[in-house]
């Protein structure tokens, strides 16, 4: 029997290995083909290849993954801070809105002692009281500031009193929501609901 | 995949530990598996394998994000089970684990496919005897041979986990691939 050139072993790893050049896998294949005891050799690498590849698979417990979490170190405050307030971001607005509102609300609140409202059409003044007069139709929303509302006619929208009273006559009609404001809170939770009401319009799909 | 990895280890940079948890599912099944071939024991590996991923967190800010992240993670996997195998007393791991609960959950691992009673059981009794020659290696073999087959990467791939010239992969897997084939080949 003839001696295996010495390279035969190399040629069928860089085979198994995908990294032999065509030359060097005609050159193998026709050993193979004539020498018994290489192509034993050969088959027996393959076999043994296979074996290892088709080793099960085995998996982590179920709980891997929350036991990795648990073990890492804590991380900084800020982070959870921030990452809480992007979670809710209702409640951001509205602390956003307390830190950067506090100071100038109470100011509002108490300086502001001028009678004011939002409209002047279909609506009587007298003095500080706005009226709302019987067959009137108000479309749109009526903030009434330092002062009171009477409504015998019908007003299309909510009516806010700040600093002062609403009458309703029993023929008078709003089709939106009624409040008085005539406490700090009240006012606070006044500006916190506007401010929610645009926080939601940008939430909202477009 | 990279690029959601890529994402997920920006927001980790920056102090989000939530993150991690996506990082640790992805390639949970891949570094448990590597740790399990290295050890051939069942808590062994879930314990080197939770290590890894907590060594690569506190360490995430040495990571180089030119190198792909699996392959920094099987790194630290890989070292990690290393130097278990050192701190192991020598003889421990040949007789371990062969016919223990972990031989149980394997058998009902298997039990719920299809095959046979026989077949399952010889086949157990097959990843048993592929188990013991993998974990005959000297692991300087047994890392690249684990890396290859278990976890299917390239030469290249493994040179990089490993830190090696590709020539020494290469010679080391060749090496490996003989001492399975002493062990594996007849049968
Ligand atoms: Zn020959």
């Amino acid at each position: 029997m003839k001696k295996c050139p010495s390279n035969m072993i190399e040629l069928m790893h860089n085979y198994l290995d995908e990294e032999i050049s065509p030359e060097d896998e005609l050159i193998l294949r026709e050993h193979l083909h004539e020498c018994a005891k290489c192509s034993q050799h050969f088959n027996d690498l393959k076999k043994t290849v296979a074996f290892i590849q088709h080793s099960s698979h085995l998996v982590p417990s179920d709980d891997f993954t929350a036991k990795v979490m648990a073990r890492l170190p804590k991380e900084r405050k800020t982070v959870r801070l921030s990452r809480w307030l992007k979670k809710h971001p209702m409640i951001t607005a509205a602390s956003l809105f307390f830190a950067l509102m506090m100071g100038s609300l109470f100011t509002t609140w108490n300086g502001e002692q001028q009678f004011s409202v939002s409209t002047k059409e279909n609506v009587m003044i007298k003095g500080n009281t706005v009226i709302v007069p019987e067959g009137e139709v108000v479309n749109g929303d009526i903030v009434v500031r330092n002062g009171s509302i009477k409504i015998e006619g019908k007003v299309n929208g909510n009516v806010t009193v700040i600093h002062g009273e609403k009458h309703l006559a029993s023929a008078g009609q709003v089709t939106g929501e009624i409040e008085e404001i005539n406490e700090i809170f009240d006012w606070i939770w006044y500006n916190i609901k506007a401010v929610m009401k645009d926080t939601l319009k940008t939430f909202e799909p477009e | 995949m990279e690029s959601l990895v890529k994402n997920r280890i920006k927001a980790i940079k920056k102090g989000d530990q939530n993150a991690y948890a996506e990082i640790v599912e992805i390639y949970k099944n891949k570094v448990y598996q590597l740790c399990y071939r290295m050890l051939g024991n069942r808590h062994e590996a879930e314990d080197v394998a939770q290590e890894a991923f907590i060594r690569a967190y506190i360490n995430i800010h040495t990571y180089n994000p030119d190198m792909k992240f699996s392959s920094w993670l099987y790194r630290i996997a890989t070292n990690l089970s290393i130097d278990r195998i050192r701190k192991k007393k020598p003889d421990f791991y040949l007789d371990a684990e062969v016919r223990g609960t972990d031989g149980l959950t394997m058998y009902s691992q298997l039990a719920s496919t299809d095959a046979s009673p026989e077949d399952t059981l010889e086949s157990l009794e097959l990843q048993e005897i592929v188990q013991k020659a993998i974990l005959k290696l000297p692991e300087k073999y047994r890392s690249v041979i684990v890396l290859k087959y278990i976890e299917e990467l390239s030469l290249q791939e493994i040179s990089e986990i490993l830190d090696l010239p590709v020539g020494t992969v290469k010679t080391r897997i060749h090496r490996g691939r003989e001492a399975l084939r002493k062990q594996l080949g007849h049968l």
